[in-house]
């Protein structure tokens, strides 16, 4: 078998890889957070009372789950500085860029996430607030938010493991992320087993360490007088005990 | 259970100032689609009265409550406490339906016990009980918890105030839900079928609550299924079928000589 330990061993412990995994990481975390917002947005307009703001969020859903990602990328990369001069500067990066697009396209799908959150939470519960005096603020905020978490956790980390894979993409648009690294690496020594290894330890090290923060905010949300970890650490051991 | 101490601070009877209504409903409509669920429902309950309604189901008692509680629009009528109409204000041109802020304000002069308890579950029995007090009445956090605690331990919950709905029994769960309400001190109290959602031996304690309300002179309005409960406790019994009320009676009255057919033939099926 041709593979050598060496390479791989060097390639896992490169600065250049570390600097793409950051990037993956950063990029990750800023889409998924910025499309959480989105998507909570755009649900409460879908249950509005105007018709206007319904229709809007059914638009938006509509239009960004239909166009591939890697389209949206490159449109706003390279379409939308032809149409407004303004981002041809320097401070439009490809990070930047990368950002826009993923997470107005994750937008969408956390959109129907979050909306069939609200749509389990016992309407019961509104109601309790409501009779109390409450304002819908008050009743949003106290109510119903916290038990919506509960509930999108799970699917919201699927999708955080999804937009993680999908920084690859922005490979496409120059970004310097792990992806890059191991082409850019392979291209010049043609060593693919070796830097493909080493990235996909990357990934793998990276998915982990999301999957023990899920567990642990999972564990926030349990609601039970007992075995509710004050930290991480209590995470860590309570994926351990699984 | 013994109550050591009153679930009331200030006890409100009858015979005290202006035995009059406090709260009524006139003429209330209300409709869903094409389905009249009341068809102009009056009644005066007075201070101190407690009030037991009675009837098969879709007969529009939980409507009823709803509406009297704000939390659904009536489509005509009015629903008056001491004297003041809700849910409408004065407009430029005649009345108008109040802000949602306004409305938020009316709902929490009046307490509203649901059937299915309606505990929020992301919060310990205490912090349940406590809500209302900080996010309606914006008193102080420290102030609102001991306040809290001490209702809770007037319904013999002060060793449950860390647990969470889940770990409660229904009873618990539904006393926690009475002290939630109670704290707000409410003019009035409407219960929406308190014990049906409960395992028969846990109605007992539930009932007891709210017996020593009634007898406290707490203003209660029971839509209920629990014919004892209603002989017992109330001083009215009201029957309704079809949207409409059919039978307005003293409970002896009610229970020995219904005057309505449907009240009689009632009281045969739950007997």
């Amino acid at each position: 078998m041709n593979f050598d330990p060496q390479v791989f061993l060097d390639a896992l412990t490169s600065a250049n890889f570390r600097q793409g995994a950051l990037t993956a990481i950063a990029l990750t975390a800023v889409s998924q957070l910025t499309a959480v917002g989105i998507g909570l947005v755009l649900a409460v307009m879908r249950e509005s009372r105007l018709r206007a703001l319904r229709s809007a969020s059914w638009t938006y859903v509509w239009i960004f789950r239909a166009i591939p990602t890697l389209v949206q990328l490159l449109f706003v990369w390279n379409a939308l500085p032809q149409l407004f001069p303004a981002l041809r500067e320097e401070w439009f990066s490809p990070f930047l860029a990368a950002w826009v697009a993923l997470s107005m396209n994750e937008g969408a799908y956390m959109a129907e996430i979050v909306r069939g959150g609200l749509l389990a939470i016992d309407e019961g519960q509104k109601l309790a607030g409501r009779a109390l005096g409450m304002s819908p603020l008050s009743v949003f905020r106290r109510v119903t938010l916290p038990q919506l978490i509960r509930v999108i956790i799970p699917p919201t980390a699927n999708e955080f493991i999804t937009m993680l894979k999908i920084t690859s993409l922005a490979s496409a648009i120059s970004l310097q992320e792990l992806l890059t690294y191991t082409q850019q690496s392979i291209s010049t020594t043609f060593r693919f087993a070796e830097f493909y290894a080493a990235a996909a330890i990357y990934y793998l090290v990276i998915v982990s360490v999301f999957m023990v923060v899920q567990a642990w905010l999972e564990r926030r949300f349990r609601w039970t007088s007992q075995g509710r970890p004050a930290s991480l650490v209590g995470g860590l051991t309570g994926l351990a005990g699984r | 259970m013994t109550f050591e101490r009153p679930l009331l601070d200030h006890i409100e009877t009858a015979a005290g100032d202006a035995a009059g209504p406090l709260i009524e409903a006139v003429d209330i409509h209300k409709r869903y689609g094409r389905n009249e669920v009341l068809r102009g429902v009056s009644f005066v309950v007075r201070r101190g009265d407690v009030r037991a309604v009675l009837g098969p189901s879709g007969s529009g008692k939980s409507t009823l409550l709803r509406c009297l509680a704000l939390l659904e629009p009536i489509d005509a009528g009015e629903v008056r406490l001491e004297g003041r109409r809700l849910g409408v204000g004065e407009g430029r041109r005649g009345a108008v339906h109040l802000a949602e802020r306004e409305l938020a304000r009316q709902r929490s002069e009046i307490g509203m016990v649901f059937q299915r308890f309606n505990l929020f579950p992301h919060m310990t029995a205490l912090q349940n009980v406590m809500i209302g007090l900080t996010e309606v009445r914006r008193r102080p956090k420290s102030e609102a918890r001991e306040t809290a605690a001490d209702m809770l331990a007037r319904v013999g919950l002060a060793a449950r105030s860390t647990f969470y709905p889940s770990e409660l029994s229904g009873g618990q769960q539904q006393r926690v839900a009475i002290a939630r309400a109670l704290v707000m001190d409410p003019k009035v109290m409407l219960f929406d079928e308190p014990t049906s959602a409960l395992d028969p031996e846990l109605v007992g304690e539930v009932l007891t609550v709210m017996e020593e309300l009634a007898r406290e002179g707490m203003t209660m309005i029971v839509v209920t299924h629990e014919v004892g409960f209603a002989r017992e406790a109330a001083s009215l019994v009201t029957m309704m079928d079809e949207g409409q009320i059919v039978e307005d009676a003293p409970p002896n009255e009610f229970f020995e000589h219904p005057r309505h057919e449907r009240t009689r033939r009632f009281l045969e099926a739950v007997r």
